[in-house]
């Protein structure tokens, strides 16, 4: 047992540390989303500039060959700094790793550069309105025409896409075989009239996602990831980074989050009554376990090469804990908390997504149950 | 970093396994609680391994390891629910190293870490394990950070306590009379709570253990309960709360041995994770057994009785959630 950092990641944190001193992001304007996202993209270039902006890819492509730990350190060292998530972040942990691991020279050439530098914005066609945590239930289809594949269908929950210049695409290429089999991943580009993207305002008021209507949109050949029939294998790459490092970020944003409740339950008082006291001192408890069981995840895939059980229960810890910390902090601060502009009352309602996005809670517990605990399926 | 034992922690840890899954049987805890005894051959070859001492320094007779192989050994004890007084001694050397004079260190550390005496550790106006039958107990007061040495077997009241699988003593009143430990109490008690946290992690693997191949087992409406979701989200919390506390417990003894100024935060984490993950796994697990769970027959009762005691044992989960918010916002 050894749960400190080794001198290399110490000197990896110092370097991050010392860059960030010199190149703080400033506060994110609030309210304007279009303002928010333009904040977001100069926030990348800055960190591109420096050689940050996504230090787990290799070195060829721009990045720093970053181990799982001082990957983790990179975004636990963002998330204390209260920087933004860059503009393209889901470029940088899903598009990028994916067509790495998939794509053709021409296509690691073509697109991964654009994508560390924000020049080209990424977002996410997986799920469907009948296609939700059943991802392989997908209808959206593509028929080939030539040299072309004719995309029509419908996508939901696509986050930056009226920013976006490309879309990963999961799509049915082949009606007649089974399920997951029929699938492929495609590239597509999102400036064509074929393709419409309507905000899809959601209970904080905001428009973080999406719906695009796909009527007969193009996708030359070469823009398919992986071999026609691979989508199924090639879109589990893409779900497998979708929980990286990230949670690490999440993690210690929450224990910020936590910070500033503590500090709220100081300045009113209500941090003296016994039974606040308690339920704060159990978020602490669930905030650091959250980040005892990442870094045990992520320790024991170092060592063993494999994931352990952690992998599969950080997300849903998380998510759970936010929504109970948010609840909490309504309760210790009252009215005021639930007031339109409120940090908390956003706060709250935005934590109510937590537990669907990525994954719901209930199909994690069958993935633990299922992967994990070994039980049986039927 | 790693975040896990090293080989030659995990080969310690796999042969304590080995050895109480033959000579610790669920049968043996059975009839030992029945008749209300240890198994005194099995203490005697424990002591002669060296289990109560692991963490003792050598000059004083012990093992020279550290509170992270004890931390070890006493998950695989509350995996077995061993029937022998190893918490509480290992608990006992824990605070006399800790906080007892050179001399009480001369006369009492060799002789637990040997096993020829037991001892116990507990809290003034609460229920201590193996209080009443142990050699040598200390009694702390976290109020007023003292602490009494108390010799001779019957110096505490005992209790008849819901887990018969071991024997409770009770310290009524305020602190007894005794001779005094001169030292640092305050970090004797953080490291009984890891140490009991490190049993409360055995006790929810075993219980969870059980669940899973109980039922993948059992069978109603033609299939196996465990492939009905209600059934698997049952076990899947379970998982999530044994390796929260785990995880938790793990930095606690890590801490305990390696750097100490975070010890009163990582045991509160610690025990407040272990004690609230013991009562729900155990909880769990006789739900999941569903009629037979209830029975007197079946042994998941024991693992839900002892985590009751251990949950409550130097404070339960609340307590801990106050201390921990009292630790960040003096």
């Amino acid at each position: 047992m050894d749960l400190t950092f080794s001198d290399q990641e110490i000197d990896f944190r110092d370097e991050l540390r010392g860059w960030l001193d010199a190149n703080r992001p400033g506060e994110e304007p609030r309210g304007d989303q279009d303002a928010a996202f333009e904040f977001r993209k100069q926030w990348q270039r800055s960190l591109f500039e420096g050689g940050w902006a996504a230090v787990h890819w290799p070195q060829e492509y721009g990045g720093r060959d970053a181990s799982l730990m001082q990957s983790a350190i990179f975004f636990e060292e963002m998330g204390k700094a209260d920087a933004p998530l860059p503009a393209n972040a889901l470029g940088l942990i899903l598009a990028g790793p994916t067509i790495m691991a998939w794509g053709t020279e021409e296509q690691k050439d073509r697109f991964l550069l654009p994508i560390l530098s924000a020049e080209e914005i990424w977002c996410q066609g997986f799920s469907e309105p009948e296609a939700g945590s059943d991802l392989a239930a997908v209808k959206t289809k593509a028929v080939r025409d030539g040299d072309d594949w004719v995309v029509t269908g419908q996508k939901v929950w696509t986050s930056a896409a009226q920013y976006s210049k490309w879309c990963m695409l999961v799509v049915r290429t082949d009606p007649d075989a089974a399920k997951h089999k029929g699938l492929s991943y495609f590239l597509m580009d999102m400036e064509q009239d074929a393709v419409q993207v309507r905000p899809l305002v959601q209970i904080t008021g905001e428009a973080e996602f999406n719906e695009l209507f796909i009527e007969e949109a193009r996708v030359p050949k070469e823009n398919v990831l992986g071999g026609e029939g691979d989508g199924w294998n090639v879109a589990l790459t893409t779900l497998m980074n979708e929980r990286s490092g990230l949670g690490f970020f999440l993690q210690t944003r929450l224990r910020l989050l936590l910070d500033r409740l503590v500090e709220d339950a100081k300045a009113n008082g209500r941090i003296e009554d016994p039974v606040v006291a308690e339920a704060l001192g159990e978020m602490h408890v669930r905030t650091e376990t959250l980040r005892f069981l990442a870094y045990r995840g992520l320790s024991i895939i170092e060592q063993h090469g494999q994931p352990g059980p952690e992998g599969s229960l950080t997300k849903w810890l998380w998510s759970e804990t936010n929504q109970m910390l948010t609840q909490l902090a309504v309760s210790v601060c009252g009215p005021a908390a639930l007031t339109e502009g409120e940090a908390w009352a956003h706060d709250l309602l935005r934590s109510r997504g937590n537990t669907i996005e990525g994954g719901t809670t209930e199909i994690l517990k069958n993935i633990v149950a299922e992967r994990v605990l070994g039980l049986p399926r039927k | 970093m790693r975040f896990d034992f090293t080989e030659d922690q995990h080969e310690i840890k796999r042969t304590a396994k080995d050895l109480l899954a033959s000579r610790s049987t669920l049968e043996k805890v059975r009839e030992a609680a029945e008749a209300g005894e240890y198994d005194a051959a099995l203490w005697k070859e424990l002591g002669e391994l060296g289990w109560p001492g692991v963490a003792i320094d050598e000059a004083h007779g012990g093992g020279g390891l550290g509170y992270v192989e004890l931390a070890g050994l006493l998950e695989e004890s509350g995996y077995a629910l061993l029937n022998g007084p190893f918490l509480a001694t290992a608990l006992c050397a824990a605070a006399i190293s800790e906080a007892g004079s050179d001399g009480q260190k001369d006369e009492w550390l060799g002789r637990l870490a040997s096993g020829e005496a037991t001892g116990a550790f507990g809290l003034v106006g609460q229920v201590v394990p193996d209080g009443a039958s142990a050699d040598v107990v200390v009694v702390a007061d976290r109020e007023s950070g003292e602490a009494r040495l108390l010799t001779g077997q019957g110096s505490l009241e005992e209790l008849d306590s819901i887990d018969p699988t071991r024997r409770y003593g009770i310290v009524e009143g305020g602190l007894p009379d005794g001779e005094p430990l001169p030292g640092d109490v305050a970090a004797a008690i953080d490291l009984g709570c890891v140490l009991t946290s490190a049993e409360l992690v055995g006790v929810c693997g075993r219980a969870l253990d059980m669940t899973v191949k109980y039922v993948k087992d059992r069978k109603q409406f033609g299939r196996p309960v465990g492939s009905f979701q209600a059934v698997q989200h049952r076990c899947a919390q379970m998982l999530l709360s044994t390796e929260g506390a785990r995880a938790s417990t793990y930095f606690a003894a890590w801490a305990a041995d390696a750097d100490r100024d975070r010890l009163p935060e990582a045991a509160s984490l610690a025990k407040s994770a272990a004690s609230k993950a013991g009562i729900e796994v155990t909880a769990s697990a006789i739900q999941a057994h569903g009629g037979i769970g209830f029975t007197w027959e079946a042994d998941v009762h024991w693992f839900y009785k002892r985590a009751q005691l251990d949950a409550a044992f130097l404070g339960s989960s609340a307590e801990h959630n106050r201390r921990l918010t009292a630790l960040v916002s003096p």
